[in-house]
């Protein structure tokens, strides 16, 4: 019963979400401000009403209600509370329940205000909001049902919305349970991050097609919104990193990106997202590249899209592929439509988005950020090409083809070497008008300085030329913002006598997107150390030793001491748990690794988990492969070193750091939202 | 003049991308087969990379846990959607492939440790080379249970 009232405020939910689009659009054609009223209102009760939809959810995933199928998929008795709580996104009906969720929470904080300054957007923001907020709920109301039950028929179980003729309720004993994979801190707020990220994409893209209909085509919905797409880059990135340890901690493999669909999936609306918040810069200060920009976000939009749909259908083959089903056409249909309208719209305005001023040198700063964003879209075209390459290729010859990992890696090694180059030249190069002299009097003390770094490590660790090049870069990134942030510091320490502390201080929070910018940029370097590191430099091996035997690797040794096997019954889990400690070649004990495999009853299911060992040098990786029971003398382990890879996780830290202090309101939005002041720049951006 | 040097470097770059896609594309492609496709082709395929996909026949794994040798058969799925989808979506493909003896099976080789999803009717992706003795020798597995994810009926529904 309480599964229908669910599936009936679910309806309500979607029909308020259609109300609103259309009394919105309605309301401006007409000119009936109290119809557009009425509108932002029905899209302030969408949230509550999802909220109802979503307690009742989580009240029947916590509550053993077997009966419904999804909770029956998703959970199982011997799951803790918190786990059967976040199995509301540990499957396809729930998630996308939870996006309509997430959506109508933006859109509600978005239309809270009135806004007296921007009042043409508002009717066209809660169109754009209400389409995509109905789109998902729509997919939910007609094709995934959270709230279906299970009946015994004729035919059989099936899962049916309403009952059928001579069906019967049919409750199982107990539920599938979330798979073992997904029971990881990790996963369990990686979906949550994503959809975050993507869910606050869409505000920006809102704004934009508002802008493009009502006309008011100047930067006020960049500058509106501007906000809003850093937040958006933040949950997209952290929801990136934590998939990546997800993947490293769980899969087994060593690794943590494996170039698969999905991943790609959620990388693609990332890199335009990067290439948007780094062009609309160009469009504040010097009002160029409108249509790119609005062209960068219609694009991001649907990527989200597409991402969301990739993870939601069978189409390309991936370990994540959730399901193939029928929403997989919709989704073709909902892309295709809004990438058409909103294209339309563009090339409708195209002339009052004609840039303000013209690029004259090569190596100006709007120049450089041109071609910052010309790297980003190649990468994504590389992505984008290895995605549908099966596809494209068996529609044309009939034969399905595929690329993996070594593609990406090629195609987009270079693209990301020459983004570091860029990093490391473009904040020393002046708007409007630089050349190689003024460029080349900055940069040549930070070159000499990288150089002699990748003397350093060819001296001393290695003499592989990707890496070298590599580190080379990593050096001149990190040289000259450093060099940068410095010259910043030392300037306001000399002209407001400041110490150099505080001066770095002041700078930081005076101009936030910069120097936030600038620590994203260190982290970025972070980070590609690790990935240098584990891409090159990684070695394993693996081999059956016996209690007290050795197996050495790279400088390392490991000890096997024992191997213990319980039953954990209040969880439902079989645990295995071997005991190795740690030595470096010259003997010195570095400490105990405990690789597990456990094995869970209820779905039937293995999971292997590696021992590490970290330091910022190298990290010592591993698994339990095979044991035997009676006879101890023969367990199995593999063994791998995977060098700097660390750093990739310490700048990961950074990055999202970095993020936030970009993100991070300035002190002028925050002192006049003390005062209860509308602030141009936050009335919605907050 | 000023506009030209744009448009040079747009095409030097929009070039460049264009020759990494084609020549990554060229060097690293393989051939997606199902297995009536690989034993098609026969011959042809020995030794070059590919990857192959099919159902997992459970009673034929067997884990050299000494050496990491993992040997099993993988029996011919349909590659096209829409068949899958006439047999009832992947879960039940991969049930009637591994049911039906008349189907093509390879036996694949893979050397290192035994994978948590490998069982009973997963969708085995393996990438790898056909040997001239007939084995797949995988250097890359991958699995996938459809069951464990979404399945539109609980296994109790089967028995009916």
């Amino acid at each position: 019963m309480i599964a229908d009232l669910g599936y009936g405020i679910l309806v309500v939910s979607f029909l308020t979400a259609l109300y609103s689009v259309f009394a919105a659009i309605y309301g401006e054609l007409k000119k009936l401000p109290n119809m557009v009223e009425s509108a932002r209102r029905a899209m302030l009760l969408t949230w509550p009403l999802l909220t109802i939809t979503a307690g009742i959810l989580i009240y029947l995933l916590t509550h053993d209600h077997y009966e419904v199928q999804f909770v029956y998929e998703v959970t199982s008795r011997s799951m803790p509370t918190y786990l059967k709580v976040t199995a509301w996104w540990g499957g396809q009906a729930g998630s996308l329940l939870f996006w309509s969720w997430l959506m109508s929470a933006f859109t509600s904080l978005v239309t809270f205000k009135k806004w007296d300054r921007d009042r043409e957007f508002l009717p066209w923001v809660v169109a754009v909001g209400g389409i995509t907020l109905a789109f998902f709920l729509g997919m939910n109301v007609f094709f995934e049902n959270p709230f279906a039950q299970l009946y015994q028929t004729l035919d059989g179980i099936t899962p049916h919305t309403f009952q059928p003729a001579q069906g019967v309720l049919f409750t199982p004993q107990d539920g599938r349970g979330l798979n073992p994979l997904l029971r990881h801190p990790g996963m369990i707020i990686h979906p949550p991050m994503l959809y975050l990220g993507f869910v606050s994409f869409v505000i920006p893209f809102a704004f934009a097609m508002a802008a493009l209909i009502s006309g008011r085509t100047d930067d006020r919905w960049i500058r509106l919104t501007r906000r809003w797409a850093l937040w958006a880059w933040l949950f997209l990135s952290a929801g990136l990193v934590l998939g990546s340890r997800w993947a490293y901690d769980v899969l087994g493999w060593g690794g943590f990106w494996g170039w698969d669909p999905v991943e790609i999936a959620a990388f693609m609306p990332w890199l335009t997202g990067t290439a948007f918040l780094h062009s609309v810069m160009i469009q504040e200060k010097r009002g160029m590249f409108k249509h790119w920009n609005m062209l960068l976000i219609i694009i991001t939009y649907d990527l989200v899209i597409f991402g969301t749909f990739l993870t939601r259908s069978g189409v390309l083959s991936s370990v994540h592929a959730f399901a193939e089903s029928a929403i997989g056409p919709m989704f073709f249909v909902f892309i295709g439509l809004t990438l058409i309208t909103s294209i339309a719209l563009v090339i409708h305005r195209w002339d009052s988005l004609k840039s303000e001023t013209k690029m004259t040198s090569l190596l100006s700063r709007e120049a450089l950020f041109l071609l910052n964003n010309l790297l980003f879209i190649s990468v994504l075209i590389v992505c984008f090409w290895g995605v549908i390459y099966p596809l494209v290729s068996e529609l044309f010859t009939g034969q399905k083809v595929t690329v993996g990992p070594p593609f990406y890696e090629r195609a987009t090694g270079p693209l990301f070497g020459s983004l570091m180059l860029l990093m490391g030249i473009a904040p020393l190069s002046a708007w409007g008008h630089s050349t190689v002299k003024t460029l080349g009097r900055a940069i040549w003390k930070p070159i000499i300085g990288a150089a002699l770094v990748a003397a350093y490590a060819f001296a001393t660790y290695t003499h592989n030329i990707i890496a070298l090049v590599g580190f080379f870069l990593v050096a001149l990134v990190i040289l000259v913002t450093i060099y940068e942030y410095g010259r910043g510091a030392y300037a306001r320490q000399r002209s407001q006598g400041e110490n150099i502390f505080t001066a770095f201080l002041n700078l930081t929070s005076r101009n936030r997107r910069r120097y936030g910018g600038y620590i994203i940029h260190l982290s970025m370097m972070l980070m590609a150390i690790g990935i240098l590191g584990i891409e090159i430099f990684q070695v394993e091996t693996q081999g059956t030793i016996g209690v007290g035997d050795t197996m050495d690797l790279s400088g390392y040794t490991i000890k096997y001491k024992e191997v213990a096997s319980w039953d954990d019954n209040a969880s439902g889990v079989n645990h295995t748990r071997a005991v190795v400690e740690v030595y470096k070649a010259d003997g010195t004990y570095l400490g105990n690794l405990n690789p597990r495999k456990d094995f869970f009853f209820d779905t039937q299911q293995p999971m292997t988990i590696p021992g590490q060992l970290a330091s910022l040098k190298d990290e010592v990786y591993v698994l339990l492969v095979d044991w035997e029971p009676i006879n101890q003398a023969g367990t199995t382990f593999k063994l791998i070193i995977n060098p700097l890879v660390n750093w990739l996780w310490l700048g990961s830290f950074i990055f999202i750091f970095g993020i936030i202090i970009a993100a991070w309101p300035e002190r002028a939005e925050r002192a006049e939202a003390r005062a209860g002041k509308r602030v141009p720049q936050a009335s919605a951006a907050d | 003049m000023k506009i030209n040097k744009f448009v040079i470097g747009g095409i030097l770059i929009l070039g460049a991308v264009v020759f990494l896609i084609w020549s990554s594309t060229a060097a690293t492609s393989e051939y997606f087969l199902t297995i009536d496709e690989l034993n098609a082709k026969g011959a042809s395929v020995v030794d070059r990379s590919v990857r192959l996909s099919g159902a997992v026949i459970g009673d034929t794994i067997q884990y050299d846990a000494q050496n990491l040798r993992l040997t099993f058969e993988i029996a011919h799925v349909p590659g096209d959607q829409a068949l899958i989808d006439n047999e009832g979506g992947l879960a039940a493909a991969l049930h009637q492939a591994a049911i039906d003896p008349s189907r093509a099976r390879v036996k694949v080789e893979y050397i290192g440790p035994l994978p948590d999803l490998l069982r009973n009717e997963a969708q085995a992706i393996v990438t790898g080379k056909l040997g001239e003795d007939g084995v797949f020798h995988a250097e890359e597995l991958l699995l996938k249970c459809p069951t464990k994810y979404q399945e539109a009926v609980p296994e109790q529904a089967s028995a009916n």
